[in-house]
Parts: C-alpha cells; sequence; structure tokens
C-alpha cells in the first residue's frame, strides 16, 4: 500500500480504462500536453498518443456534442470540463440529447460517455471555478450522476463510469484532489447505485456526497465530545441513489441529518431528506435537517468559508435533532411571526 | 434574391489557377501576395445548371452534370416526395399528426443531398427533413411516429444510418462532426450529412460544429437550405453575410452556394462535396437557395410576415416542374412516365393514409423502458405505481 492522492487515483483510472478499452478516448480543454489543469490527464497523451488523449477548441457544446457523435459511432469518450461553471454552454447538449438519446431511440442508440466536471469549492477560487452543479444533473432523467469522496472511489467510480452502458457526469471535488490515502490500485469499491457507511454510529445518521464526506466524519468525530455517536453515510452515486442503505441508517439512528456543499435551495439534500422523511416517518424521533452552503452566487474567496458548511454548523444542526423533545425555537420564531 | 456586393465579387475560385499552398516566403514585413482564403470562399453566385424554365446553361467542368439516370430518379423521387408532404399536411387536418412543418418547395434540396450519399453514410436531419427520410427509403409511418406522437423516433437510427429528426437548432452539426470523426478514427470512410437551416445558422452549435470538423478534418457536409424565414424571421434577421455560404471561410472550411430549386445543381454540388469530405480533405459547406412555400408548420399563419405576391414570384421557380421540363427535353421522360410516376405517388400515399388512419398501439409502461439501460430502483417504484393506476382505471365500477 502506498499514499496516492484522488487526483493520481483518477489519473490511474483514466489510464487503465484507456489501456484496456480501444474505444476509449479521452479529450477536452488542456487535458493532452499540459495534463489538465488539475493534472487529472498527466502524461496520457504521452503515453497513448494524441489521438487516445487530444486538446480540442476551446467550446464546451462542441466538445459533448463531439463526444455524442463519437458514442453513436461506437467510441466511449471521456470528455473534462475544465471547471463546474464552464460545463454550462454543454447544456443544452447534456439535457437534450446525452441525457434522452436511448430514450428518444427506444433503445436503439445509446449514448456511453463520463462527462468529468471538477466541481464545487473549498480552493480559494475566483467567480465561476467553484459552483456546486450537481442538482442540475440529477434533476435529469437518464443522465448518472456519481460523485467520489474517497481515495479508492475516484479510482473504482471512475472505471465503472467508463464501462457503463448510460452517460455519467462524474462530479469530482476539486477541493479533494490533493487529499491522500493508502490505497493499492486497481481497486474495486462498491457498484453504482450503493451508499457506503463510512463510520457506524447510533444516535443520528449524517448523510453527505462528495466534498461534505470529510465534513461529515469530522462532525462525527468531533461528536464524541458532546456524546453523540454519529453513523456517517457518503451516497457516492446521487443517480442512482441508494435508498435503501440510507433509510437502512435512519429506521436505526432514528435521526437524519443531510449535509451537502451546495446552496441548498431545491438542492439533492432537500430530495434526500424528503425521501426519508417519506420512508422513514415511524422512525424518526426529529425531522430530517439539513446543513448546506447559503443560497447565495458562490461567493469571493475570502469570503467562502462563511458559505461553506462546516463541522460547527453540522453540530449545531444535530443539536436541534430534538434530543429532549422540545419545540426548536428556530421553528417557533418564524411560526409566530406568520 | 442573393446579395452579393460588388467587394466580394470576384473571378471564380474554381475557374482560376488553385491558390498555392504556402506563400513563398516574404522577406519580414512584406505582405504575402495569395489569400488562403480565396479557395474556400463560395463563388459569387449560387451554381445553377437549369433555367427555372428547365433550360440547361451552358455545361461546366466544376460542376459536371449527373448521369440521366440519376436525374430521372432524382424526379422520381421529389414527385413522391412532395405527395408525401401534402398528405403529411393533410393527416394534421384530420388530426392524425400533431404538427408538421411542411418542406414543400424544397424537393430538389431534400432529394438531392440524400441522393448524392450512400446508405452507409450518416445523415442527420432536422424536423423539416421528413421528406429527405423518406427519399432515403425509410418508412413514412416510421417517419411521421414523431408528429403522430407515439413515441419519439419511429425509425431505428442505427440501422438506418439516420440520427433522429433534431428539434434542438443546429445541435446535431456538432454530431455529425464527432461520427465522422469516430467513423474515419476505426478506419470506415462514412461521410456524415448535417442538414441544417438559415436560422439554426445563428445557434452556436453551428459553428461549433463546422469548426470542429474542421479542426478534426471530420468528413461532414453541412448542408444549409436556406429557405428565407425561421418561422416567420427573415433572412436579414440572422445574418449581414453576403450568403451564409461565406460562413465557411472563417473556419478553414470550403463552401459553395446553390440554387436550391435547380435539382440538377444541387445534386452535382451535393455529389461534390460529398467526394471531397470522403476523400480526406475535410468538412465541406453547401447553401442552397430556396424557398419554404408553406407556413412554418400547419400551425404557423405565414400572412402575418411575408407577401403572396413574394411566395408567387417563388412558384415559378418550381423544382419539380423544372427538372420534369429538362428531362422531357432530353427525351428521358414522356407523358407515360411522368403519369407513372403520378400513379406511384399517389399509391404511395394512399398506402400512408390507411396505415396512419390505425390506432397506433401505446403502452404506459414502456415509459420506463429506455431512460437507462437498467431501469433505477426508483424507476422500478414508479412503473409499480402506474402499474397499479392502470389496474385501477381498467377495472368496473363496483355498481355505484
Amino acid at each position: 500500500m502506498a499514499a496516492t492522492t484522488m487526483a493520481k487515483a483518477l489519473n490511474a483510472a483514466l489510464a487503465d480504462a484507456l489501456a484496456s478499452d480501444d474505444r476509449v478516448l479521452v479529450f477536452g480543454e488542456d487535458v493532452g500536453k499540459l495534463g489538465g489543469v488539475f493534472r487529472i490527464t498527466d502524461g496520457l497523451q504521452a503515453r497513448f498518443g494524441d489521438k487516445r488523449c487530444f486538446d480540442t477548441p476551446l467550446a464546451e457544446a462542441g466538445i459533448v456534442g463531439f463526444a455524442v457523435g463519437l458514442a453513436m459511432s461506437g467510441m466511449r469518450p471521456v470528455v473534462e470540463m475544465q471547471f463546474d461553471a464552464f460545463a454550462y454552454p454543454a447544456f443544452e447538449q447534456i439535457a437534450s440529447h446525452v441525457a434522452k438519446l436511448r430514450n428518444r431511440t427506444r433503445g436503439a442508440l445509446s449514448v456511453p460517455m463520463v462527462i468529468r466536471v471538477p466541481y464545487a469549492g473549498g480552493i480559494g477560487g475566483v467567480e465561476h471555478h467553484c459552483d456546486s452543479s450537481e442538482a442540475y444533473y440529477a434533476h435529469t432523467p437518464g443522465l448518472k450522476v456519481v460523485t467520489p469522496a474517497t481515495v479508492d472511489d475516484a479510482y473504482s467510480l471512475l472505471r465503472e463510469a467508463i464501462a457503463d452502458p448510460d452517460p455519467v457526469v462524474f462530479m469530482e471535488p476539486k477541493k479533494l484532489y490533493f487529499s491522500s490515502a493508502e490505497a493499492e490500485l486497481p481497486t474495486r469499491t462498491e457498484p453504482f447505485g450503493r451508499a457506503v457507511v463510512r463510520r457506524p454510529g447510533r444516535d443520528a445518521t449524517l448523510v453527505a456526497y462528495g466534498p461534505a464526506v470529510p465534513v461529515a466524519l469530522e462532525a462525527a468525530e468531533a461528536a464524541r465530545e458532546e456524546g453523540w455517536d454519529l453513523e456517517v453515510v457518503d451516497v457516492r452515486t446521487i443517480v442512482p441513489l441508494d435508498d435503501a442503505t440510507i433509510t437502512a441508517s435512519v429506521r436505526r439512528t432514528g435521526r437524519c441529518v443531510v449535509i451537502q456543499e451546495a446552496q441548498g435551495f431545491a438542492g439533492v439534500g432537500a430530495e434526500i431528506a424528503a425521501r426519508v422523511q417519506e420512508r422513514c416517518f415511524h422512525a424518526l424521533h426529529a425531522p430530517v435537517l439539513r446543513v448546506s452552503g447559503l443560497d447565495i452566487p458562490y461567493p469571493a474567496p475570502m469570503l467562502e468559508h462563511t458559505h461553506l458548511p462546516g463541522v460547527d454548523r453540522v453540530l449545531d444542526t444535530v443539536a436541534r435533532l430534538q434530543w429532549d423533545d422540545q419545540p426548536d425555537p428556530r421553528w417557533l420564531a418564524q411560526g409566530s411571526a406568520a | 434574391m442573393t446579395t452579393t456586393p460588388q467587394a466580394v465579387r470576384r473571378a471564380s475560385p474554381r475557374t482560376r489557377p488553385p491558390a498555392k499552398k504556402k506563400p513563398t516566403k516574404a522577406p519580414a514585413g512584406e505582405q504575402a501576395t495569395t489569400d488562403p482564403a480565396a479557395a474556400l470562399l463560395p463563388q459569387p453566385e449560387p451554381v445553377r445548371l437549369l433555367d427555372p424554365d428547365g433550360t440547361p446553361l451552358p455545361a461546366r467542368a466544376d460542376y459536371p452534370e449527373p448521369p440521366v439516370e440519376a436525374l430521372r430518379e432524382l424526379y422520381r423521387r421529389m414527385v413522391v416526395g412532395r405527395r408525401f408532404d401534402t398528405q403529411a399536411t393533410a393527416l394534421t387536418k384530420q388530426g392524425r399528426l400533431a404538427v408538421y412543418p411542411s418542406a414543400r418547395g424544397q424537393e430538389a434540396c431534400q432529394v438531392g443531398a440524400v441522393l448524392a450519399v450512400r446508405d452507409t453514410d450518416w445523415v442527420f436531419p432536422t424536423y423539416r427533413e421528413s421528406m429527405a427520410l423518406v427519399s432515403r427509403g425509410i418508412d413514412p409511418v416510421e417517419v411521421l411516429t414523431l408528429l403522430r406522437g407515439d413515441w419519439h423516433c419511429g425509425y431505428d437510427p442505427a440501422q438506418r444510418h439516420t440520427a433522429p429528426q433534431c428539434t434542438p437548432l443546429a445541435t446535431q452539426c456538432v454530431h455529425a462532426a464527432g461520427l465522422a470523426y469516430g467513423e474515419a478514427h476505426q478506419g470506415r470512410d462514412t461521410v456524415a450529412l448535417a442538414f441544417v437551416g438559415d436560422g439554426a445558422t445563428s445557434e452556436g452549435d453551428f459553428h461549433e460544429g463546422v469548426n470542429f470538423a474542421a479542426v478534426f478534418k471530420a468528413p461532414v457536409v453541412f448542408f444549409v437550405q436556406n429557405n428565407k424565414y425561421a418561422i416567420s424571421v427573415p433572412l436579414s434577421r440572422q445574418t449581414a453575410a453576403p450568403s451564409l455560404a461565406y460562413k465557411g471561410v472563417g473556419y478553414g472550411v470550403p463552401s459553395e452556394q446553390v440554387d436550391g430549386n435547380d435539382p440538377v445543381a444541387v445534386l452535382a454540388v451535393l455529389t461534390r462535396a460529398v467526394e471531397h469530405a470522403r476523400s480526406g480533405q475535410g468538412p465541406f459547406l453547401v447553401e442552397a437557395h430556396t424557398y419554404r412555400m408553406e407556413p412554418h408548420t400547419n400551425a404557423d399563419d405565414a400572412t402575418r410576415y411575408r407577401d403572396a405576391a413574394e411566395v408567387d414570384t417563388w412558384r415559378d421557380r418550381d423544382p419539380v416542374a423544372r427538372l420534369e421540363a429538362y428531362l422531357r427535353t432530353r427525351g428521358a421522360l414522356d407523358d407515360a412516365a411522368v403519369a407513372a410516376i403520378a400513379d406511384e405517388a399517389e399509391a404511395y400515399a394512399a398506402d400512408l393514409r390507411a396505415r396512419m388512419n390505425a390506432q397506433p398501439a401505446v403502452d404506459p409502461l414502456s415509459l420506463f423502458d429506455h431512460v437507462y439501460a437498467e431501469p433505477t430502483p426508483q424507476l422500478v417504484e414508479q412503473r409499480e405505481l402506474v402499474r397499479t393506476e392502470l389496474a385501477a382505471a381498467a377495472e368496473p365500477e363496483d355498481g355505484r
């Protein structure tokens, strides 16, 4: 076992996919000689040649649309959107074609491809470089939406994404790129559609994905001092979502906080909270609460730490899980004002 | 109809000696004399091989006339295609189609373009290409599935090498570039033919598609049918370019403009464009000047934005009559042949009518079949919910 970063694990996954399947092509902006602005494609062009890993014109709709045509011809494109917010020009291609071609043609055409999106903040990036855009994709039927939080998952989920018969939006948490862990690659972790309990606990369940998973784990560790034993579930694949693992955990603990880095309104966390509440009503000792970023455009770097949900926000929320069965003062104030 | 400012009028690049690939090294600061754009520019006037009345124009070396058998086949498919188009509009009035965008008046483009490609080539049509698709031999009922509304794409795109009819404007241009590049990458000599309208050339994906095809030397023919209107908006609101064929030069793509109501010229120009792409020289852009004789769709009212007089001037340039007149002069068509083709078109329409009058079977549970290769657990749950709803709705009321 050796210490490996998430960036290196992703790079290894791309290299192994290129080596094992001639149909795999890796392309996008600066992915060739440079190896990508985050070096995720480092060395691939040198090793596999510029027919397998290549730079394209600087046009995201073009990149994704080109991938649609390549997939129609039988190739397996893996494209990089340089940053979350730079993927928006490609949204029409993604929503109208990538997501729908299988359905529109009753399965006669499929466009297996991976759209890699470095996403979310916490890296001191200036505007348009830190968006959490996962909900846009998760709201689009026909796409799978995957986001790793560990080094092993980064490798395994990306390999699975490239082999998947459906298009996958692969959301890479930028702030975890250079997180490091002992890993033996290649590795195979749980498949798509499985959430994983990262830390067992008895008192409440923290559900998190991507960049929020380390926050949840840190909060669970800190909560021991408060006397709470918290379980942490890593969602891993937003689509398909593993309702079973999440609800099994909440039925055991009776309490649930959903944590996401993204702005909260109409987000993935809202969907998970609603599903838990629908499915676990009789097991719940408290309403399902959410912790998220603020409902604001992603802030300037010097203010981002106010926006990002941290351990304190998580613990403050856990404290409101009806431990002494009293009305939550936060909602009482709102009720009397109405 | 074309507006070609004097400034861009020049001797035809095809009749001049070919431009040198690389200008001889000029001393620093001195202007090179060869214009690398010259070879890419379209001719200043649309290529035309027949006068509007069908009289042949002098033969030209750059666009030789296609063989007469090909022209006769072109005529036959144009007649059948027009009859199909009329029938489809009629089906909207009978409530059998939700909507139909007619291509009447554009028969030379619709049929000429698909005749220029092979069955193994890929066609990327828009919603107005129904006539092109039936001319490609696709079952008209399958073509009209989209507009009848029992599913989206009724034919098998993989089997027919024909993408689903594309409604989001110009998005198919990039697909064509990717597919053509992928085919070449795998050692196949497939050409992609991307249809696009005049309005859609304003969309970003048109430009990205042409640019990607050029940069990757993908064998794509971009075929712009300039029918003068994007629903109600005239060409002057889409572009200030001398003509849409001038959009190629900025991407390094050779381009041509053609009289889109001259079937012989359309087939000649498209044939050459397809050869160019297939020979590994990269993409080619063709603009055909034509006219949409009908409203945008049956739901549109064209009298709100154009004069009857304007439509009448285009009636005189009818592509079907034009080709018929020419083939008669050539002795390739007589009254009996014309009547036989008309009968064939009638029979085609009658068969279509009969089959479209049958109510198509739809299965609500099939909604879940092709969202993913395997349904997600959430879709399995929803499918069960719908199944229960359907079962409840099918049960007789219990006596009350």
